[in-house]
């Protein structure tokens, strides 16, 4: 490759060449990695102790017909010819019924997706919102009382059980204060009013003209939303801290200072500029770990969403359900690593060489 | 003062005298620091909760007496009782044992393996490295909570499955951070001399690189102990852990769940041990990474 690069015609072509063999290696590693997804959960469809065939034929069924059945699902072929199937099957959308809920399992989740991704992309927002000045102030201000406000906040963050402070969460603002309604996504007499058009409930009642609803469903997401923004800052803090203290400490600052700059620009534009790069990989890691966190607090805050969904269906042994769901959940985390890994290409020159 | 010269001596005359001594000086460093000493507070006193629980715990933590359900905490029941009228204390310090059986059994599992991966890959390098890092980025690139409740279902639930199911998520950071300190003392001159004494790879793996490996690694399952206690504590929560009776952290805090709005310390009392014995870890974890990991800290 370095040869090839050698040998290219002009710095432009040199750059270009180079930033296709990165992404063609990204798109690579991407493939294999949700194949290495489809494997896991192929292998641990496998190992459940109920026996598809039977499932499908009842206990009554005769030997022959048993031996059909089996056949008719491809159980008879080796392992690998299964494991074929099973991706073909997958990439053409096909993860099979839901027992509990006796619909294609791929139509369930895109029913339940909007309510996770809603939750999360409010928590992230709010995340960032805070959490990046918060982390700035810290490393501007070493030692002093807003770093260590910062870094207790982080602390409890990681070391707090989300859904026991969900749990508190609604006690203390639900319960006691009334300051935010309960669980679900909206009050029992307004549910299934709005159409879902995108499926994001605040979207769709405002286009719709419903601002009840609107603020109804706002009063709903508070808690559960500003639950997972805490958790996302706590990191986004942490990570923009450390970030920063190592920018801060760069001669290009100093220089700044000597020019005369205003602090307010060296802080906020040059150092916090030379920070967004590799910020934008911890936010999308935050932002993909809240798609996958919700399943805790989903269940606490009876948010019909995906993580709600893999655990019912979890709790009745439905595991076409689960693994379509855990394949969803894979599939999106790895769409999101691949997405800042492109955002890091196109935003930092030296990525690129 | 005579063992602290012993073991603060410029010029050690056996290795164990040197290694003793760098134990020491390291432990000083330690010591510097407040909250990593809470931290390891905490943990010693979790071991000894854990330990003494038939001696401290006042009453029988698996059952009670149904008359004495739900007390609010006071008199008898220092933390209140639950919906069966167990002692939430008692259960709470039995607790400690499972919360402590899941991070040392996870560690002892999850830690090797990511040894032996990272290892293997960094010093063998070519294809074993491509092949055994492309599958530890698979696993890395999982959603762990949601791999973690796949393996519970399929396995099915109960504390042994759950135990399984996350070290088999937790294991690739390890494997990475092992490979990375492998590269780094691959190609060092005591490696070369290693090589020259005819030793075979596998010596030179187990005798000479991972040795090296073992600092950050250490540093690296401190600071996941929390995550894994957490993740232990949301999978009881779930029901997919320990089941009942067993007084299991967050399977108390699931049952507890229902009584939330009037009797709400059924719920509350056992998050706060989880999150005293999580914040234990993670200062530990944190103090533990700026005596053995300098460059690291931050």
């Amino acid at each position: 490759m370095a040869d090839l690069t050698k040998s290219g015609g002009g710095l432009s072509y040199r750059r270009h060449f180079a930033w296709t063999g990165k992404v063609a290696r990204t798109v690579a590693t991407v493939a294999t990695t949700f194949l290495g997804l489809l494997l896991v959960t192929f292998l641990i469809g496998r190992v459940v102790p109920v026996d598809p065939v039977l499932a499908a034929v009842g206990d009554h069924a005769s030997a022959t017909t048993y031996e059909r059945m089996r056949e008719q699902m491809g159980l008879n072929l080796p392992l690998w010819q299964q494991f074929a199937n099973y991706v073909g099957n997958i990439l053409r959308g096909d993860m099979g019924q839901s027992v509990l809920t006796a619909r294609p399992v791929l139509e369930d989740i895109g029913r339940v997706f909007p309510a996770t991704l809603e939750l999360a992309t409010v928590a992230t927002v709010l995340g960032i919102l805070i959490g990046v000045p918060a982390g700035v102030l810290a490393a501007v201000h070493e030692g002093k009382l807003i770093d260590q406000i910062v870094r207790f906040l982080g602390l409890i963050g990681y070391s707090v059980p989300v859904f026991w402070l969900g749990l508190v969460g609604l006690l203390v603002f639900y319960a006691k204060l009334g300051w935010v309604a309960g669980p679900g996504r909206v009050d029992f007499g307004y549910d299934g009013v709005v159409d879902p058009v995108t499926g994001l409930i605040l979207v769709d009642s405002l286009l719709q003209g419903e601002t009840g609803i609107f603020f109804n469903a706002l009063t709903h997401l508070a808690l559960p939303a500003c639950l997972l923004a805490y958790f996302s800052l706590a990191y986004i803090a942490r990570m923009t801290r450390s970030f920063m203290l190592e920018q801060l400490r760069q001669e290009y600052i100093v220089t700044a200072r000597v020019k005369g700059l205003p602090e307010r620009v060296v802080i906020w534009r040059h150092a916090l500029g030379n920070v967004a790069v590799p910020l934008v990989t911890v936010i999308a890691l935050s932002y993909a770990n809240l798609l996958e966190g919700s399943v805790l607090t989903e269940t606490i805050f009876a948010w019909p969403g995906l993580g709600q969904y893999i655990t019912n269906s979890l709790l009745n042994a439905d595991m076409n359900a689960v693994l379509g769901g855990t394949i969803v959940v894979g599939a999106v985390f790895i769409g999101i690593n691949l997405l800042s890994d492109m955002l890091y290409l196109t935003l930092d020159p030296r990525a690129r060489r | 003062m005579i063992t602290r010269d012993w073991l603060l001596s410029v010029s050690p005359e056996s290795q164990m005298q040197a290694r003793l001594g760098r134990i020491y000086v390291g432990w000083l460093a330690f010591r510097q620091n407040r909250l990593a000493m809470l931290g390891l507070g905490i943990i010693v006193l979790l071991i000894v909760v854990a330990a003494l629980a038939d001696v401290l715990a006042p009453h029988n933590p698996i059952s009670g007496q149904l008359v004495q359900r739900l007390k609010p905490p006071g008199g008898d029941f220092l933390l209140g009782s639950d919906d069966q009228g167990r002692d939430i204390l008692s259960r709470i310090l039995y607790g400690s044992r499972y919360t402590l059986l899941i991070v040392a059994l996870v560690a002892v599992t999850a830690a090797p393996v990511g040894l032996i991966v990272g290892t293997a890959a960094g010093f063998l390098g070519g294809w074993t490295d491509i092949v055994l890092m492309r599958i530890t980025d698979i696993f890395l690139a999982f959603p762990k909570l949601i791999l973690a409740l796949a393996f519970v279902a399929a396995l099915g639930p109960g504390i042994e499955n759950a135990i399984l199911a996350i070290a088999l998520t937790s294991w690739p950071p390890y494997a990475r951070v092992a490979r990375a300190e492998t590269l780094t003392v691959r190609n060092a001159a005591y490696m070369a001399a290693a090589k020259l004494q005819g030793i075979s790879s596998a010596r030179q793996i187990v005798g000479h690189i991972a040795p090296m490996c073992i600092p950050s690694l250490i540093v690296r399952v401190t600071l996941d102990m929390a995550g894994i206690i957490l993740t232990a504590a949301g999978l009881g929560f779930l029901g997919l852990g320990a089941q009942p009776p067993m007084p299991e952290w967050g399977a108390m805090i699931a049952s507890g769940r229902q009584f939330l709005l009037d009797q709400w310390w059924v719920a509350t009392m056992p998050g706060i041990a989880i999150f005293i014995v999580s914040l234990g870890f993670n200062l530990f974890g944190d103090g533990l990474r700026d005596v053995l990991d300098p460059k690291r800290g931050q």
